[in-house]
């Protein structure tokens, strides 16, 4: 009786654990991007609150719980209040699936540190990162404002094209993990990361990731020059925080992602697995406000030509090398 | 994971699906042909399919003799496969030598037309030679929606829009009937396989009180009653080949409706052989009812295109009655049939392809007034097709008829024939005005747009060739339909 | 506990279903449908299919119903006009109760292979249901499954040509 009660005491725990670093490293991922970026742009960036800034999350969040929470009159009242936590609460589940560390030993048991370890979990991040399009959609949608249901329009057209190149790019992974359970997936990368063995997924997952996170270069859905903020152009307070909020959850689970398929996951020398985890999603967060700094919006047309006529054909290329290769080696 | 890529491998027998398989290559290469030539010129596209028909037709040919099976029993390309491939590639090679000018004078010659014929005539390969339910299934499936887009191909006429999209909704429903026949019979028998079917009646033979699995059986058949358009399931037919391409519905009375009898014969007669005498007594009333339905309501129509589709369902009803018989003369009969079929009403149709004016209002009764007179060598050919039509000798209409019936009374079903023999007098009625409008009347028109064109001169050629050769000496192919029997 | 959860689903989703009808904003039509569809997964799950229950979730929930969505967006059709057809309905409604009814004489009366079939808790044990599923299509079904592509090939060339204006 002890033993199940014990299993749900830990998976608890561990939910717990895991939600708090996220919704913290999401807090702080937004200072670290304005940081970031302002070192790009030659300034300071938030550097009031706090040594170095770094009470700023905490005044956000108190900033945006203390606005006026607006529901503009012509909009579809359940549909404009559902929306933003459908995009957040989507982001968080991801995270079910996502092996930050080797199993644990402690008192003689292994603690798999992973929430649930599901053998599907592959077909888990693609089911639920096809659903993070409804939070952008349906939010546009209940807005009933032009600029939301373009910028809407753009989001789902731009995911459905770029989720097709990325559940192709982890197909070669999957076929040479032979398994769809990402811990198996990482264990399959001890000696070799994926990235060395398979050159050509890890940038068309990247891309792919990149244009499914809404962000510059990708960023069409919001747009501010064009769409004053797209899908949440009606959104204040902590309604829009969610938003917000949620972008940065994808952007880590994303960021994890990238790390489990093609970086060897919790794998390296020297230090903790889960030092390793956390220093490759950084480093691939970091990149992310790196390309965002650095990057020109691509042309609607542009963003649909790449990813159908280039990425596409190239990932399904790949599928059918690796595939070839894996045939000719067994 | 080594083992099944090997288990995977041993299942596959290609020469089970060749010609099925060299028809779809040649269906993608033609795709990618017509994308990068110019735009409006198909000429080279119908000529390579052609080239492709001729091909696959001596690979089918290949196969006689030589039963193939493979893929987990899911398919086996017998005589019986064979011989209905045939008809169907002679089906699609007819229709593919009458489209071009026809496409050119209607306007809209797009090359992915041809492509769409030959994997139509993939999926009706599948469908003759599967031998599981979901290779049967997706070869309708294929089919269907082949046919679909070719049915409303002309997106800028009315008719073809109403045709294409009627096709497409009944034909959406009655694959949905199909499926969930097959979702029922799995259900009873845990299987999909025919063999398995067969297996599960013979160990069960109580399997006819058994509702869920009467159930199954009969939404399938309802499923393929459709496709060959029989009574009462036969709604869509004018409609449908009335809007449809001309070319498009001579196709659609032959090649897909052999491609859904050979189904439908083999999953009742080796499938469902345990249940024969329900199944017959269902198909005699349904073979009636098909027959007189088609030839009652083909009386009062003015469009020949519309008369045309009536007959072909009293033309499925008469085929019926070789199922009925359920012997191999009866059996041998309905593949005997569908050939003779083919030649005739797809004759008839190319004539009507070419005496038609653009957009076709002209194909009424009153349209081929004189035609007799102004057109003799078209008049001659069309009587010759119709003559073979009503069943008369020396045309193959009357061979195939003569085999039909004589399988019935084989069996016993004296009245069945003597209602057959009935039915093609009424049918002699509107045959004959046709004939009567051709040859009686003064012309109103002096026929001058009718250009005959090459192509589909040789497609009306073939088919005078066939309806004569298979009237005047049928012993021969009549003995390879015997051979493609059970 | 199964029990619970699964009527707890079942009547989501019939009450969803229910509403995809009833519904008179295609938004919350296609919304509901997909909240269907999401029952229908966690069906799968509790028929211990995982793999199904994910497809299922991505193809259906994540592309098909998000391409309804983006239609319904993109002609931003308003609220349906009422429809006089309520005979329809009726009619409709009745044959789905009847439907349901010869459903459960079927599953009561033993006539279904049910759980009697092949595939039993301990094959989706000790084979994995993944690899059962795997070997249902590569195997058992691979010319259908091969066919199928020839299919789609199909149905996409026939979309183009049927609704592209300059071929």
């Amino acid at each position: 009786m002890t033993d199940p009660l014990l299993s749900l005491a830990l998976i608890l725990a561990k939910l717990i654990a895991v939600f708090g670093v996220i919704l913290t490293l999401a807090a702080y991922l937004v200072l670290a991007e304005r940081k970031l970026l302002a070192r790009m742009q030659l300034r300071y960036g938030p550097n009031r609150v706090g040594p170095f800034g770094m009470m700023q999350p905490l005044a956000d969040v108190i900033k945006l719980l203390t606005k006026e929470d607006f529901v503009p009159a012509t909009a579809d009242k359940w549909l404009f209040l559902i929306a933003p936590g459908l995009s957040a609460v989507t982001a968080l589940l991801t995270f079910a699936v996502v092996p930050f560390g080797p199993p644990l030993e402690i008192f003689g048991k292994t603690l798999p540190l992973v929430v649930i370890d599901l053998n599907v979990g592959v077909l888990y991040f693609l089911g639920l990162s096809s659903l993070a399009v409804y939070g952008m959609a349906l939010g546009g949608w209940a807005s009933n404002s032009k600029y939301s249901l373009l910028g809407s329009i753009r989001g789902l057209s731009q995911l459905i094209s770029y989720e097709l190149s990325m559940g192709l790019a982890i197909v070669p992974v999957v076929m040479m993990a032979r398994s769809f359970s990402l811990t198996e997936i990482v264990m399959a990368q001890e000696k070799i990361p994926y990235l060395l063995l398979n050159p050509l997924a890890f940038p068309i997952f990247l891309i792919s990731v990149l244009a499914e996170s809404k962000r510059i270069p990708f960023d069409l859905p919001e747009a501010e020059n064009e769409l004053v903020g797209g899908f949440h152009t009606e959104y204040s307070g902590m309604r829009f925080g969610l938003f917000f909020v949620g972008e940065y959850i994808n952007l880590i689970i994303l960021g994890s992602m990238v790390t489990v398929f093609f970086l060897g996951g919790w794998h390296g020398p020297w230090l903790p697995g889960v030092v390793w985890f956390a220093l490759k999603v950084l480093a691939i967060c970091a990149f992310f406000i790196w390309v965002r700094g650095s990057m020109p919006r691509l042309r609607y047309d542009q963003l649909m030509h790449f990813g159908w006529k280039v990425l596409l054909p190239l990932s399904l290329l790949n599928v059918l090398v690796t595939g070839a290769v894996l045939l000719g080696m067994s | 994971m080594e083992n099944l890529v090997q288990e995977a491998i041993q299942n596959v027998n290609m020469q089970a699906i060749m010609p099925s398989l060299v028809l779809c290559v040649f269906g993608m290469v033609l795709l990618m042909v017509s994308v990068f030539s110019k735009r409006g010129n198909t000429t080279h596209v119908a000529w390579l399919s052609i080239a492709a028909l001729v091909i696959t037709g001596f690979v089918t040919l290949s196969g006689w003799n030589n039963p193939q099976g493979g893929f987990a029993d899911s398919v086996l390309f017998d005589n019986f496969a064979t011989f209905f491939s045939m008809i169907c590639i002679i089906a699609a090679g007819l229709t593919i030598l009458m489209s071009d000018d026809y496409l050119k004078r209607e306007g809209s010659p797009v090359g992915e037309y041809y492509p769409l014929i030959l994997f139509t005539t993939a999926g009706a390969m599948w469908m003759a030679s599967g031998t599981d339910l979901m290779t049967i299934f997706l070869g309708l499936e294929v089919l269907s929606i082949s046919l679909y887009v070719l049915a409303g191909f002309f997106r800028d006429q009315t008719r073809s829009n109403e045709a294409g999209l009627k096709y497409f909704f009944l034909g959406a429903f009655s694959t949905g009937f199909l499926l969930y026949g097959v979702a029922l019979l799995y259900g009873v028998t845990g299987t999909t396989k025919i063999q398995g079917i067969a297996a599960y009646v013979q160990a069960n033979p109580d399997s006819a009180m058994n509702t869920m699995f009467i159930a199954g059986g009969l939404l399938l058949l309802v499923g393929f009653l459709f496709k060959i358009a029989a009574a009462p399931f036969h709604m869509w037919t004018p409609d449908v080949y009335q809007g449809a391409p001309t070319p498009i519905t001579a196709f659609m009375s032959a090649g897909p409706k052999a491609a859904a009898f050979a189904a439908l014969m083999r999953v009742t007669i080796v499938g469902l052989d345990g249940l024969q005498s329900e199944l017959t007594s269902l198909f005699w009333v349904l073979a009636v009812l098909t027959m007189t339905v088609g030839n009652f309501i083909a009386l009062s129509q003015k469009d020949l295109k519309r008369m045309l589709a009536y007959s072909s369902i009293s033309h499925a009803g008469y085929a019926m009655v070789g199922l009925v018989a359920w012997n191999a003369v009866g059996l041998s009969a309905i593949l005997f049939y569908m050939l003779v079929y083919t030649f005739m009403n797809m004759g008839a149709f190319a004539v009507l392809v070419l005496i038609g004016k653009k957009g076709e209002d002209n194909l009424t009764l009153d349209g081929v007034a004189g035609l007799g007179y102004k057109k003799p060598i078209l008049g001659i050919a069309l009587t010759i097709f119709l003559f073979s039509l009503m069943g008369l000798p020396p045309t193959a209409g009357f061979t195939a008829k003569f085999y039909i019936f004589a399988g019935a009374i084989k069996a016993g079903y004296i009245w069945l024939a003597v209602l057959g023999v009935l039915n093609s007098a009424v049918s002699l009625y509107y045959y004959l005005r046709i004939m009567v409008q051709m040859y009686f009347k003064d012309p109103e028109e002096d026929f001058a747009w009718v250009k005959i064109n090459v192509p589909t001169a040789i497609s009306i050629a073939i088919s005078v060739v066939g309806v004569l050769y298979l009237g005047i000496v049928p012993g021969a192919v009549m003995n390879l339909a015997k051979l493609a029997g059970f | 506990m199964q029990a619970i959860l699964f009527y707890l689903t079942a009547v989501v989703a019939i009450l969803s279903a229910f509403f995809v009808m009833k519904c008179r904003n295609p938004i919350n039509s296609a919304l509901n449908l997909v909240t269907t569809f999401l029952c229908l997964a966690v069906f799968y799950v509790m028929l211990e299919s995982p793999f199904m229950a994910a497809v299922q979730i991505m193809v259906y929930a994540g592309a098909i119903m998000v391409l309804i969505i983006f239609v319904i967006m993109l002609l931003n059709l308003g609220l349906t006009v009422k429809t006089r057809y309520t005979h329809g309905l009726a009619a409709g409604g009745i044959l789905s109760v009847m439907v349901l009814f010869v459903a459960n004489y079927f599953t009561r009366a033993g006539e279904a292979t049910g759980t009697g079939g092949s595939v039993t808790s301990e094959l989706i044990a000790s084979y994995g249901h993944t690899e059962l599923i795997g070997r249902a299509m590569f195997v058992d079904f691979l010319l259908p499954f091969e066919i199928a592509s020839i299919l789609l090939l199909v149905a996409i060339v026939g979309a183009v040509v049927l609704s592209k204006r300059k071929v």
